[in-house]
């Protein structure tokens, strides 16, 4: 992007010099000026709406934090947050380790393995799986998936139970972490897919060539030339994955019948909730300190979402030396 | 090492379309055989199909054969990606692979044929394919760097360390100086000059000096009109060509009248 900007600049510095008129210097047209104030504004507008946005939730969040733990509804704000904080954090990787591998793997039989035919029709369909509402992925979650994992839970359980991830007692129900975070996978699959697809579009032919000629197998070429040219970009692919789900209210609210716990197990009913399904559910019925907790809950999902994308932002620009962008 | 080259009645088709017609030519191992002729005439397309890279195009497909020392190389059960171990190719524009550092990039074919070679012997390989490609001396402390740091000349140097790394028989070259500055020319040519003491080596260039200072042969292709395929005119020693051609279409380009 800064490349870009840049390439604009000097553009117009160029015209500036090269023109006929005998002034120097900056002679700018109507629509440079009219575009530079346009994306100037932009830029600033969103900087002072985020700025905004983190203002009201600190101010409104702040009393829950300096209130004494036995005046607030919900408790002492550490042990309130720390199990939804958890089950938020839980669910969003569990989510994000099913769909990246599924993702890549999609966006790569697409660009790579799929006829022509086939390859269009698989794009349409996942980009029509991301125009789904997430209320219907909620409904699918709790009348489709839920009963149809169930079984498998309970054979989970009674086979690998001794690994503390599929400890019992199994859900009788099916809606448990794992179920939610299936959801979430099939939700995040579209958008980190359709990225993925983009960022192999621009793998250059010209390196894939490469590799071939060196007598790689289509796999080795995908392996030597596209996928270390792409990990950036499936990485930021990933985070915005992972940003959606962090932030998914709708699914989580609707599957899961949460408690303040904080349990890795995958399988059982006790099971904690997550930060953006708390503050649906729990919003109608709070009042005076109750919702000022719950929007310091917001402020700490406001946070690590902010901190999830600077950390993908530092990895790919620590990979920017040998990412052929120079 | 090296090897004879012969292609025989080869008709090579985009799709419906014939780009190549009815080409038959032999090179000769440790030779230079240079392709050279108007472009759209079909140089780049025949060459890749030295190394059947021309398959790689949806829909491309050829006719007839090429033979490697006898062995076709469209023979029913030949692998393609074996036969572009033995067939090595440089493009037009260097390609090395930039999320990869130098020391990577050339051992990047070694290391698909042979994923275990030790350490000791990829070392010696390294610095035998940079010392071959004479690029050793100006990478050595900087081996581990990315590839997208180095000129353009070195860059196209360093793949051609790359394909003889993987110790093929032919080296094929599409254009290679075409997108660098004279002095990197020089020493791409320089470099031609003491391949062929090893390899058989073909290069496509549009270039007619080039042609005549590097090559030992020369086949002169072109066009008979627009949307027709390309066709082999003449072929024989770069002298003969250059200087006594039997066609006339073949003394026009030379002498720059077309083309
Ligand atoms: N990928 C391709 N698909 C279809 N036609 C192609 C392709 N590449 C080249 N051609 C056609 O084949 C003919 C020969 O092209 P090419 O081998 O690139 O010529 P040259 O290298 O001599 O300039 C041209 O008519 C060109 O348009
Ligand atoms: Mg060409």
């Amino acid at each position: 992007m800064p490349d870009f900007h840049g390439a604009v600049a000097s553009d117009v510095d160029d015209r500036g010099k090269g023109g006929t008129t005998i002034q120097h210097g900056t002679v700018r047209r109507l629509g440079d000026r009219v575009f530079q104030a346009l994306s100037t504004w932009s830029g600033v507008a969103i900087l002072i709406m985020l700025a905004l946005v983190a203002t009201f939730l600190v101010w409104q969040g702040m009393p829950a934090l300096t209130t004494p733990a036995d005046e607030l509804p919900y408790g002492a704000f550490p042990q309130f947050v720390a199990p939804l904080l958890f089950g938020t954090i839980w669910t969003a990787v569990l989510a994000l380790i099913m769909a990246v591998p599924v993702a890549v793997s999609v966006a790569l039989f697409i660009s790579y393995y799929a006829p022509r035919g086939l390859a269009a029709s698989l794009g349409y369909v996942i980009d029509l799986l991301a125009a789904v509402p997430s209320v219907v992925y909620g409904l699918w979650g709790i009348g489709v998936l839920a009963p149809a994992l169930q079984p498998s839970f309970v054979w989970l359980a009674r086979h690998l139970g001794f690994i503390p991830l599929f400890a019992g007692p199994p859900s009788g129900t099916g809606r448990t972490i794992l179920t939610v975070a299936v959801v979430l996978a099939v939700m995040i699959l579209p958008i980190v897919t359709a990225l993925s697809r983009e960022v192999f579009l621009q793998t250059p032919r010209l390196h894939e060539e490469a590799a071939l000629a060196l007598g790689a197998t289509r796999w080795e070429m995908i392996t030597i030339a596209v996928l270390p040219f792409a990990r950036p970009g499936i990485i930021s692919a990933s985070m915005l994955g992972l940003g959606r789900a962090l932030g998914e209210t709708m699914v989580v609210a609707m599957v899961l019948s949460p408690s303040a716990v904080i349990s890795f197990a995958l399988l059982t009913s006790q099971h904690p909730g997550t930060i953006a399904a708390n503050i649906v559910l729990s919003f109608p019925e709070s009042y005076g300190l109750g919702v000022n907790q719950l929007i310091a809950t917001g402020l700490v999902l406001f946070v690590i979402t902010l901190a999830v994308n600077m950390i993908a932002r530092g990895i790919v620009d620590r990979h920017r030396e040998f990412s052929g962008a120079n | 090492m090296s090897k004879r080259i012969d292609v025989t009645d080869l008709n090579v088709y985009y799709g419906d379309f014939k780009a190549v017609e009815d080409v038959s030519l032999t090179v000769e191992p440790r030779t230079v055989m240079a392709f050279i002729g108007p472009s759209g005439c079909g140089k780049s397309t025949m060459l890749r199909t030295l190394n059947r890279m021309h398959e790689v195009i949806p829909n491309a497909y050829v006719e007839g054969s090429v033979k490697l020392d006898g062995d076709d190389l469209y023979g029913p059960g030949v692998d393609p990606v074996r036969v572009r171990r033995q067939v090595g190719m440089v493009f037009q524009r260097p390609n090395p692979f930039p999320t990869m550092s130098v020391a990577d990039n050339v051992l990047a074919g070694v290391k698909l044929n042979n994923k275990r070679i030790s350490t000791s012997k990829s070392k010696e390989l390294l610095e035998n394919s940079l010392r071959a490609a004479n690029l050793w001396h100006e990478v050595k402390d900087r081996l581990d760097r990315p590839a997208s740091g180095l000129s353009g000349g070195q860059q196209q140097r360093l793949c051609i360390a790359r394909a003889l790394a993987v110790q093929p028989e032919v080296i094929l070259m599409d254009e290679p100086c075409s997108a660098l500055d004279p002095i990197s020319t020089l020493a791409i040519e320089d470099l031609i000059g003491e391949l062929k003491e090893s390899y058989t080596v073909v290069i496509v260039t549009h270039n007619m000096q080039q042609a005549a200072r590097v090559s030992d042969m020369t086949a002169f292709f072109n066009l008979s009109a627009q949307d027709k395929p390309g066709r082999l005119i003449e072929i024989g020693t770069t002298d003969k060509v250059f200087s006594n051609p039997d066609r006339k279409a073949t003394e026009d380009y030379i002498s720059g009248r077309f083309g």
